[in-house]
C-alpha cells in the first residue's frame, strides 16, 4: 500500500538567535497515514511543527505542498492549505464555553454578523459524541480538567476537516481509555486520507499507531523509515544516540515505619457526587506508592485534599502517627509533606522569576534569622540542589521560563526537596518531559526513596506505574478499587481495576485498531 | 527576529546586547540625570539650594505614596484610594490638633504630637485594612474595592468639616501639640525632616522587598498567585500587608501636608494615586505583578517631580506639562517592554549555549 506525499520539507533550516533548531532536514508527510515524529525535548520537533503550521518560517530550505513550493505566512494561511494543529500547550480560553472555543476565529455566522450558537452547539455535541466524551458544549473550558481540555483541543482540530493534522503530544494528559478513543478517531481519519503527524514521548504508543517514523536529534534527522520492524530500542538509540536508558531499577532497601496515613478522605462536589470517596491509605518510609487511574478518578483531588486546597473535605491525615491538624499549606509543608503539582506552568513555578527564587520559595524559613534573609546561604543551598539534581542552567538568576520542560521539572523537584520533606506527593511527575529527563527524574525518585523518603505519585502511564512503584493503588470514580504489592500484580489487573464502576469496557484490543 | 539570525550567533551580538540591557536597566536613572541636567541649563535658579529643598519636598510626597503603591502593584493589585486616604488623614490630624476628642461630656481629651501621629497612622492603616479585607475575604477586585474606598474616604474627609478647611494648626504648647508643624517645616542637619522620613521609609521598604521572606512572598504572589499558595505562601496575609502598608504611606503624606500647610483641607490628595502609579511604572514596576523595585520607584518619583517643577520654572504652560508627563510615562513603558524582550532573549541564549 502506498501513501502519496502531501507535504514535504527539503533542506529545511531554522535558526533562532544563538541556536540552530533545525539543521538541513528533509521530512515527508504521507497522506492516509500516521507519520510519527519523535525526539527528546529541544530536538526540534516543535519547531518543525511550527513551520508546517505557519507559525514560524524556515530560515533556509523549502516547504512543498503537493509538490509546489509554498510560503505560509501565518496559521490562517496554513489552515487555508488544509493544515490543522493541536498544540502541546493548550491554547484554550478558560472563560469561554466548549463550543465557543471550538469555533474560535471561524464562527458560524448568519448574515455575516450573528453567531449561530445553536448550530455551533450541535456540531460540538456531535464532535463530543465522536470522541465519546460527555462534555456539554456549554461547559466553561476553565471548569474542565486538563485531560478534558485536551479532548476539546482535539475536537477543535477535527472541526476544521484538515487534510494534514498535527497532534503534538495529544495523549500526555489522557488516561488509557481516552487514548483508545483517540486512536479510534485517528484510524478513522487515516482511512479518510488525512495525513497525520503524531508527536509523543510514549514510544510504545508510537509503534502501535505509526505507519512512518522520523527521529530527530539536535535539529538533525537521525532516522526515517516505515514503521515495519521498528522497536523501542531502535527509536531510543536514534533519539539519544546510545543504548536504551531503562527505568531506574529498584535499589533494594527495607521500608521503615509508617510515615503517612490517610483515613476516610472524602470530597463532595456539587451535584452530590463524591470526587474522592472514602479513601484510606498508608505510606512507609522509603516506599514508592503509585496511584494509577483514569482521568477524573479523583487522584489529583486527593492530593489537593492533603494540601488543604479543599477546606470542606472530610477525613483525617496522620504524619508519623500524629494527626495532621495544620490548616495551611505552610503548616503542612512544615510537617514534612510537599506536593509537586501536575501543571508545572500554571501552579508549579513562577515563570518570570529566577531559578533561585523559585527553588527557595517554600523553604525561605531556613535562610531567615528573625526577619533577615541570608542571600548567600540561600544561593549556596540552591546551587547544592542544582548540582545534586544536575539541573542545566547558565545562571541561577535566569528566569525559569528560559529552561526546557525537563529542567523546569527538576527545579520543581528541587524546590520540594529544599523543604526537607518526609513525604513527597508527585502528580504526573513525567508529564511533558523527554525520555532522558524522565529517566533522570525516575532515578532521582529511587534515590530519594532509598534515603527514606516516602513517595506517593500519580500517573496515567501504565508502564510508569508498573516499573516504578513498590506498591500500586488503583483509583476509579473517587474510590480505591485495587491495591497490591507490585510483585503480586500485573498490567491487566491494574487496568481492570481502573475501569471498575465505568459502564463500558475501556480496554479495546489492539487488533481493532490495526485492521 | 530574523535579522538576528546569523549562524555564528552568540558572542558579538550577546555582548552588545548585554551592554544595551545594562543601559535599559538603568534607564530611569539615566532619565533622571538627563532631566536634571536639562533643567540645570534651561531653568534659572534651578540649581539653588532653596529650590532643591522645595523640590525634594514635593517629590517626597509622591515618593511615599509610590513606595506603598509599588508593593501593591507587585502583588498584582492596585490601590486607587491613597489620594483619599491622604485627604482623610489630613482632616483627622487637623481635627485632633484643633479640638482633640470631645465626647460631649463637658471635657475633651487633647493629644501631644506623637499621639496625634500614631492615631493618624492607625487611621491610614485601618482604611488599608478595609481594602485588604474586601479583596481577600470578599474577593472584590482590587480596582473596584479601592475605587469604593476612594469615594468613601473622600466623603468622610468632607464630612469631617462640612467641606471647610481646618486653619491654623499651630497646636497648643499646653498639650504638647505645638511641635506638629515641625513635621513639615523642621529640619535636622540642614535636611528637612520630611526627607529624613522618606530616607527611613525608603530604605526600610527596599530592605523589606529584597532581604526578607515577606518581600519574597510579595513578589511570588504577584508572579503566580496559585503557585505561591501551593508553595506555602500565605497569600491573604501578604495582600493584607501590602494594602495596610500603602494606607500607612498615605497617612504619612496626610500628616506631612497638613503640617506643611498648617491647615488641612478635605480635597487634599485628589489624583495623587495617579501620580503614585506613574512613578511606580516609570521605575519599572510591572502592572501585571511580580516585578518592580523600590529604588526604581523612588527614582521614578524624582523624574516626575523634577520634570513638573522644572517645567514650571521654565514657564511652560501647565497644560503642556500634563501632556509631557503623559508622554514620558508612555515612553517609559515602551522602553520597559523592549527591555523585557531583550532580557529574555539574553537568558535564552545563555541557556542555549549551555545545551551545546
Amino acid at each position: 500500500m502506498t501513501h502519496p506525499i502531501g507535504l514535504s520539507i527539503r533542506n529545511g533550516t531554522k535558526v533562532y538567535p544563538g541556536t540552530i533548531a533545525l539543521n538541513n532536514v528533509d521530512f515527508d508527510v504521507r497522506l492516509g497515514a500516521v507519520n510519527v515524529l519523535v525526539g527528546e525535548n529541544g530536538a526540534g520537533k516543535s519547531t518543525m511543527m511550527k513551520v508546517i503550521a505557519g507559525v514560524e518560517q524556515l530560515t533556509d530550505g523549502e516547504l512543498l505542498i503537493d509538490g509546489k513550493e509554498v510560503h505560509l505566512r501565518g496559521t490562517a494561511d496554513a489552515a487555508a492549505h488544509g493544515i490543522g494543529i493541536v498544540f502541546q500547550e493548550l491554547n484554550l480560553f478558560p472563560d469561554l464555553s466548549v463550543s465557543e472555543n471550538i469555533f474560535m476565529g471561524r464562527e458560524n455566522l448568519q448574515f455575516g454578523v450573528h453567531i449561530d450558537r445553536k448550530r455551533q452547539r450541535e456540531v460540538t455535541q456531535r464532535l463530543m459524541e465522536r470522541l465519546e466524551h460527555k462534555i456539554s458544549p456549554d461547559t466553561l473550558v476553565g471548569d474542565l480538567r486538563i485531560g478534558e481540555q485536551q479532548i476539546v483541543e482535539i475536537a477543535k482540530s477535527l472541526a476544521v476537516d484538515a487534510r494534514i493534522l498535527i497532534l503534538d503530544e495529544p495523549t500526555s494528559a489522557l488516561s488509557s481509555s481516552e487514548v483508545e478513543i483517540l486512536f479510534k478517531v485517528i484510524a478513522d481519519l487515516r482511512a479518510r486520507g488525512v495525513g497525520i503527524i503524531y508527536i509523543s514521548h510514549r514510544l510504545e504508543e508510537l509503534i502501535r499507531i505509526g505507519d512512518y517514523i522520523t527521529v530527530l536529534r539536535d535539529g538533525h534527522i537521525t532516522g526515517a523509515r516505515s514503521m515495519e520492524g521498528v522497536d523501542v530500542p531502535w527509536i531510543v538509540q536514534n533519539m539519544i544516540g546510545s543504548a536504551s536508558k531503562d527505568f531506574a531499577k529498584s535499589v533494594e532497601h527495607d521500608f521503615g515505619k509508617e510515615v503517612f496515613r490517610a483515613e476516610n478522605i472524602s470530597l463532595l462536589r456539587e451535584g452530590g457526587k463524591f470526587v474522592v470517596d472514602n479513601v484510606s491509605l498508608s505510606l512507609k518510609e522509603g516506599e514508592i506508592v503509585g496511584i494509577y487511574g483514569l482521568m477524573g478518578a479523583g487522584r489529583s483531588e486527593f492530593f489537593e485534599c492533603i494540601m488543604v486546597q479543599h477546606p470542606h473535605s472530610t477525613g483525617r491525615f496522620f504524619v508519623d502517627g500524629e494527626p495532621l491538624t495544620e490548616k495551611t499549606v505552610e503548616g503542612r509543608i512544615r510537617r514534612g509533606i510537599v506536593l509537586i503539582p501536575e501543571d508545572r506552568k500554571a501552579v508549579g513555578l513562577i515563570q518570570m522569576h529566577s531559578v533561585r527564587e523559585n527553588m527557595s520559595l517554600s523553604s525561605l524559613r531556613d535562610f531567615t534569622r528573625w526577619f533577615h534573609l541570608d542571600l548567600e546561604k540561600e544561593k549556596k543551598a540552591v546551587m547544592d540542589y542544582v548540582r545534586d539534581l544536575t539541573i542545566k542552567i547558565a545562571s541561577p538568576e535566569n528566569p525559569v521560563s528560559s529552561l526546557s520542560g525537563g529542567n523546569q521539572q527538576k527545579v520543581v523537584i528541587g524546590k520540594a526537596l529544599m523543604t526537607k520533606p518526609k513525604i513527597l506527593l508527585m502528580d504526573e511527575p513525567s508529564r511533558g518531559i523527554d525520555v532522558g529527563a524522565k529517566a533522570e527524574v525516575f532515578r532521582e525518585m529511587r534515590r530519594l526513596a532509598a534515603e527514606g523518603l516516602g513517595i506517593l505519585f500519580v500517573t496515567s502511564d501504565l508502564d510508569e506505574v508498573m516499573s516504578l512503584s513498590d506498591r500500586i493503588i488503583v483509583m476509579s470514580n473517587g474510590r480505591i478499587t485495587g491495591e497490591w504489592d507490585r510483585k503480586d500484580t500485573n498490567e491487566s489487573m491494574v487496568v481492570a481495576a481502573s475501569a471498575v464502576g465505568h459502564a463500558r469496557a475501556t480496554h479495546i484490543p489492539e487488533k481493532e485498531l490495526a485492521e | 527576529m530574523t535579522t538576528q539570525s546569523t549562524t555564528s550567533a552568540s558572542n558579538p551580538t550577546a555582548n552588545s546586547q548585554s551592554a544595551l540591557l545594562l543601559i535599559l536597566r538603568l534607564r530611569t536613572f539615566i532619565a533622571l540625570i538627563a532631566v536634571f541636567a536639562f533643567f540645570a541649563f534651561a531653568a534659572p535658579n534651578f540649581l539653588t539650594a532653596a529650590n532643591m529643598v522645595i523640590m525634594s519636598k514635593h517629590v517626597a510626597l509622591n515618593a511615599f505614596l509610590a513606595i506603598g503603591m509599588t508593593f501593591v502593584i507587585i502583588t498584582g493589585g492596585i490601590d486607587l484610594s491613597v489620594g483619599s486616604i491622604v485627604g482623610l488623614c489630613g482632616m483627622v490630624a487637623g481635627w485632633l490638633v484643633l479640638f482633640g476628642v470631645d465626647f460631649g461630656l463637658g471635657w475633651s481629651i487633647q493629644f501631644n504630637t506623637l499621639e496625634i501621629i500614631a492615631i493618624v497612622l492607625c487611621v491610614g492603616v485601618f482604611v488599608g485594612m478595609i481594602n485588604g479585607l474586601l479583596i481577600t475575604k470578599l474577593s472584590v477586585a482590587p480596582f473596584i474595592a479601592t475605587l469604593g474606598t476612594l469615594y468613601v474616604a473622600r466623603g468622610a474627609a468632607l464630612l469631617f468639616s462640612d467641606g471647610r478647611t481646618f486653619p491654623n494648626l499651630n497646636g497648643n504648647p499646653e498639650y504638647g501639640s505645638d511641635t506638629f508643624v515641625l513635621l513639615g517645616a523642621g529640619s535636622v542637619l540642614g535636611i528637612p525632616i520630611t526627607i529624613w522620613i522618606l530616607i527611613f521609609v525608603g530604605l526600610g521598604a527596599a530592605y523589606l522587598a529584597s532581604r526578607t521572606p515577606l518581600g519574597r512572598h510579595i513578589y511570588a504572589v504577584g508572579g503566580n498567585e496559585k503557585g505561591a499558595a501551593l508553595s506555602g505562601v500565605k497569600v491573604n496575609q501578604v495582600k493584607m500587608f501590602v494594602y495596610m502598608f500603602s494606607g500607612l504611606c498615605a497617612a504619612i503624606v496626610g500628616l506631612i501636608i497638613s503640617s506643611q500647610l498648617v491647615a488641612s483641607h478635605p480635597a487634599t490628595g485628589e489624583t495623587f494615586e495617579l501620580n503614585a502609579i506613574a512613578a511606580a511604572v516609570l521605575g519599572g514596576t510591572s502592572m501585571s505583578g511580580g516585578r518592580g523595585r523600590i529604588a526604581g520607584t523612588i527614582v521614578g518619583a524624582f523624574v516626575i517631580g523634577i520634570l513638573s517643577d522644572g517645567l514650571v520654572m521654565m514657564g511652560v504652560s501647565s497644560f503642556w506639562q500634563i501632556v509631557i508627563k503623559g508622554l514620558v510615562i508612555i515612553a517609559a513603558v515602551v522602553v520597559d517592554q523592549a527591555q523585557q524582550k531583550i532580557q529574555s532573549r539574553v537568558a535564552l541564549q545563555s541557556q542555549a549555549a549551555l545545551g551545546k
